[in-house]
């Protein structure tokens, strides 16, 4: 992996290649590893290295950036080069910020995201674990399909003012599949530490899930009260945090346009963005080596902050929204720059207010509705009042009278996110969970009521 | 490049590989865009590495690296066997390729004007005049354009003997409004949403889109649908322009005749196929006018699928995938192909870069024409009561594909032959074969166009591929409308 050393021996060499004064480089090296396998069988098996470099230059309001993964003298001159030009034609934006001050990547320890024991991971180790999970499939007379991922990432901003901001971190990640003829399971687990992966339990789960859920029956489709376990939560939640951007609001491209400060959710609902967090991952500053910071994003069904990039507060404060958006801060939250979209919360964690309920006391205390494991390919309808579409998928059963009683082929949902978050009757413990459509968080399974299903599909 | 892949090929079979085969790929992208009259994003990259893939024990594995020197390289090879080697302790079925013969060909896109020529000046001079237009419209709130260019130079060899150069280059652009107003967020996009359009050519595609002519009648609609009506709810006559019924093609027919999810491979993220491998020259996909193909070949056109050999050495094929309605052909590889028994893979391998492995990837998947002259203004004529909708807002269907919903940007009502009422959010949803046997007219050759998909995603890792589909404005009858603001 590129440590930090390396990295500023290199931002030392381009920095003499430019013909500018301000210059900042995002070096990223990656070791990823992922063994695949489905009908019972390892059918995919990978490993990649790679080091890069993403050299940005910035001068009289222009910026542009290149990027290569090449570290010979020539490769760097070309992708200085490169930069340059794109910057040079560019007519200066008064908007444009000089780079990030060293000061501005401080701030306290960030939890360390490093695990030996994963960095470790073989392919023999990955190989012996989905051994274990084809096994439990094999017991249930299922075929299984899924993933065991392992990697070691590391990331290292340095600008010509001194900033110099580096993480490291590692990953392994599960995703199990079951099937029967007619019904499937799933489950999917992530962490720094793979410790904290059980793929056995997992897969006995998601057995589980295929096994309940065989038959399927055909329910008419309507509203609902759903019990959606947490991977479910955060699929469809994620839509909504594009729009917690400041320049999102700029761009008024945003649902929360004239909602700021407004309540537009249920009391249960209070959601912060904090890298720091446990159960969070990742680096601890921004794309432009700015230290992350704690945001309230909700309280009590109350909009309250957005999360903002160096450049988009100064815009902000300067803007016709400065005193309706509530407080305005840099976060720590841009892309790397020159970007379109600015910056959003990627580190999101429900904050439940207690009286969490596990998803067997939800189920319990339902006299009919739709337990959910997993949503699938979801979509935005409308960007205002954040309808949303998509389907269930790997194991949506019926409740009645506080029991799972049969499995039921798969719904399209066409939901407002707002008044899902209006509807929200109880709560899980938020834990770490992990999904497809949308990015990790710390979020809990929910009980919701009126969760409007438009059609069924065939299985 | 060959004494670099022999260093790899050379250390695997060494090691117990029955078969290799190497990638080299050297890339170089520039991607522009800008927004309300600024530079949104100017960035441009390079990328250069190795994959080597291998068979040991009747299993695979893969590793790549950014490091061409020998000793890397030559690690990277050993490392391919070791992980093929941990494959092999978790097999039911062995794997095996179908015969394919060794190739020798220099092949490289048909470029009239090489995009990577064009100045930066240039390019962004475009954009701003884009900006300029839409921005002139009251009532536009956001204007953003972008332009793409990408040119992925491929060195292919294998223990089989295949030597395959080929330099694809792919230019791409478009633009969108975006009018927020009261409550409701409106966009409109040229000449496609997501990014505009792309295809496998060189900067002449630029002018053939006739972007900053379009940009104020564009913007001008984004504003008129804050008063259009709403999209009504019931069965109707749905008519589709050809970009959306190219990405109806792309959900509904390129990803469910995919052999690997056919056959389970993809099981745990992108899904499996209701088209099991029985229905294979037995179900009716479509009505008697739904002719499909998945081409390959330049003959076809410059779409994102287009190319010489597949990315395990394949020739590129032109495969009849429904046949009057009849369905007729998967898309495939060595392998999938030899677990069906087919004597040949048709050649829709391809990996998105030299650190991933190749997979089944839709080529261009185009719906033919019709042979009878009907121009879109004829179809429209001929509709007495329907809806026409154009550009795709959201699409969705389920992990079989059998159920999907779309979102379109905006929609007029058909009355008595004529286009009347402009109609917002429209959106229309079905069941695969019975939305696809419900055409009843399609326009011909005059009115197809092959697009662009370049964003279509599968794999774990996740791989972004481009894929191509030529189409025609087509009609459907008796198609579920407006379903995606039922009981909301």
């Amino acid at each position: 992996m590129l440590d930090q050393s390396k990295a500023q021996s290199i931002f030392d060499k381009i920095k003499k290649f430019s013909t500018v004064a301000e210059i900042e480089v995002i070096f990223s090296s990656t070791d990823h590893s992922l063994t695949r396998f489905a009908n019972n069988t390892i059918h995919q098996n990978v490993s990649e290295l790679n080091e890069a470099a993403s050299i940005r230059v910035a001068f009289d309001g222009k910026t542009a950036r290149a990027s290569t993964n090449r570290f010979d003298d020539e490769s760097l001159k070309r992708a200085v080069q490169a930069a340059e030009t794109m910057a040079k034609v560019q007519e200066p934006d008064s908007d444009r910020l000089p780079l990030a001050q060293a000061s501005e990547a401080k701030g306290a320890d960030a939890p360390s995201r490093w695990f030996e024991n994963t960095a470790a991971i073989t392919p023999v180790d990955r190989a012996d674990a989905v051994g274990k999970i084809v096994a439990v499939a094999k017991k249930s007379k299922l075929v299984t399909a899924g993933i065991y991922s392992s990697s070691c990432f590391a990331e290292t901003i340095i600008n010509s003012n001194g900033l110099n901001a580096h993480h490291r971190q590692t990953s392994a990640e599960v995703s199990i599949t079951m099937l029967a003829d007619d019904s499937s399971g799933w489950q999917k687990a992530n962490s720094p530490d793979v410790a904290n992966l059980d793929p056995v339990r997992l897969g006995e789960i998601a057995a589980e899930k295929a096994a309940l859920s065989r038959k399927p029956q055909e329910l008419a489709p309507g509203k609902y009260t759903v019990i959606l376990e947490p991977a479910a939560v955060l699929d469809v939640v994620g839509f909504m945090f594009w729009d917690f951007g400041g320049l999102a609001i700029l761009d008024q491209r945003s649902f929360l346009n004239n909602r700021i400060g407004t309540k537009l959710f249920g009391d249960n609902i209070t959601i912060i963005d904090d890298v720091a967090h446990p159960l969070q991952s990742n680096a601890p500053f921004d794309g432009e080596g700015v230290r992350r910071t704690r945001v309230p994003l909700v309280e009590n069904g109350v909009i309250k902050r957005l999360v903002y990039a160096r450049s988009t507060a100064e815009k902000m404060r300067k803007s016709e929204y400065a005193d309706k958006v509530g407080e305005i801060a840099v976060t720590g939250h841009g892309f790397p720059l020159p970007n379109e979209m600015g910056e959003m919360p990627t580190n999101i964690v429900f904050v439940t207010p207690g009286g969490e309920q596990s998803v067997d006391q939800m189920i319990a205390g339902t006299e009919r509705g739709i337990l959910i494991t997993r949503l699938w390919y979801i979509r935005e309808v409308d960007p205002y009042q954040k309808i949303l579409t998509g389907m269930t998928r790997d194991g949506t059963f019926l409740v009645e009278n506080g029991k799972v009683k049969a499995g039921i082929r798969n719904f399209r949902f066409n939901q407002s996110l707002i008044e899902m978050l209006n509807h929200v009757e109880a709560m899980g413990k938020p834990v770490r969970a992990s999904g497809e459509e949308s990015f990790d968080m710390v979020a809990p399974a929910m009980k919701v009521k009126d969760f409007n299903f438009t059609e069924v599909t065939k299985f | 490049m060959k004494n670099v892949a022999d260093w790899a090929l050379d250390t695997a079979t060494q090691r117990g590989a029955t078969y290799a085969d190497v990638r080299i790929v050297d890339e170089k992208q520039r991607a522009l865009a800008t927004k309300n009259g600024k530079v949104g994003h100017a960035a441009s990259g390079e990328s250069l590495g190795l994959g080597v893939r291998v068979l040991v024990n009747e299993s695979w594995g893969f590793a790549a690296t950014d490091d061409m020197s020998r000793e890397s390289v030559e690690r990277t090879a050993a490392k391919a066997v070791d992980i093929a080697r941990a494959s092999a302790r978790v097999k039911e079925q062995p794997i095996r390729l179908a015969p394919e013969p060794a190739a020798k060909i220099d092949w490289a896109t048909p470029c009239k004007i090489d995009p990577f020529k064009t100045s930066i000046e240039e390019n962004l001079d475009l954009l701003m005049k884009i900006d300029h237009e839409l921005l002139s419209v009251k009532g536009v709130t956001l204007g953003e354009s972008s332009l793409s260019l990408r040119r992925y130079e491929q060195w292919f060899y294998s223990t089989e003997g295949s030597d395959i150069h080929q330099t694809r280059t792919t230019t791409g652009a478009g633009f969108s409004a975006i009018s927020f107003e009261g409550t409701e967020i409106q966009k409109r996009s040229y000449p496609n949403s997501f990014g505009g359009q792309h295809q496998c050519k060189g900067y002449e595609l630029i002018d053939e889109l006739n972007l900053v002519e379009n940009a104020r009648r564009i913007g001008e609609q984004a504003v008129a649908l804050h008063k259009a009506d709403k999209c009504p709810q019931g069965k109707m006559n749905l008519v589709l322009d050809s970009s959306q019924l190219g990405l109806q093609i792309h959900e509904s027919i390129g990803h469910p005749i995919e052999l690997d999810r056919v056959l389970g491979m993809e099981a745990n993220f992108a899904g499996t196929s209701f088209l099991t491998l029985e229905k294979l020259r037995t179900l009716r996909y479509g009505s008697e006018l739904v002719n499909v193909v998945a081409d390959a070949t330049e003959a076809h056109g410059p779409g994102l699928g287009t190319f010489a050999y597949d990315d395990e050495g394949v020739a590129a094929q032109c495969t009849p995938i429904i046949s009057n309605g009849l369905f007729t052909g998967y898309i495939s590889s060595r392998e999938t192909a030899d677990t069906i028994g087919e004597h040949r893979s048709n050649g829709t391998m391809r990996a998105e870069g030299w650190n991933r492995i190749p997979l089944i990837r839709m080529t261009n998947i185009s719906i033919m024409p019709g042979e009878k002259p009907l121009t879109f203004d004829q179809l429209i004529a001929g509709t007495d009561d329907g809806i026409y909708m154009q550009t795709n807002r959201s699409w969705s269907i389920d992990d079989k594909r059998y159920n999907f919903q779309f979102g379109c940007e905006i929609g007029w009502e058909i009355k008595g032959g004529k286009l009347g009422r402009m109609i917002k959010n429209p959106s229309y949803s079905g069941i695969t074969t019975e939305f696809w046997n419900s055409m009843d007219a399609i326009c011909s050759r005059d009115q197809w166009t092959l697009w662009g998909t370049p964003n279509c995603g599968k794999g774990q890792p996740m791989q972004t591929m481009g894929t191509g589909h030529g189409a025609s404005p087509a009609r459907f009858k008796n198609i579920k409308v407006g379903t995606a603001y039922q009981g909301n």
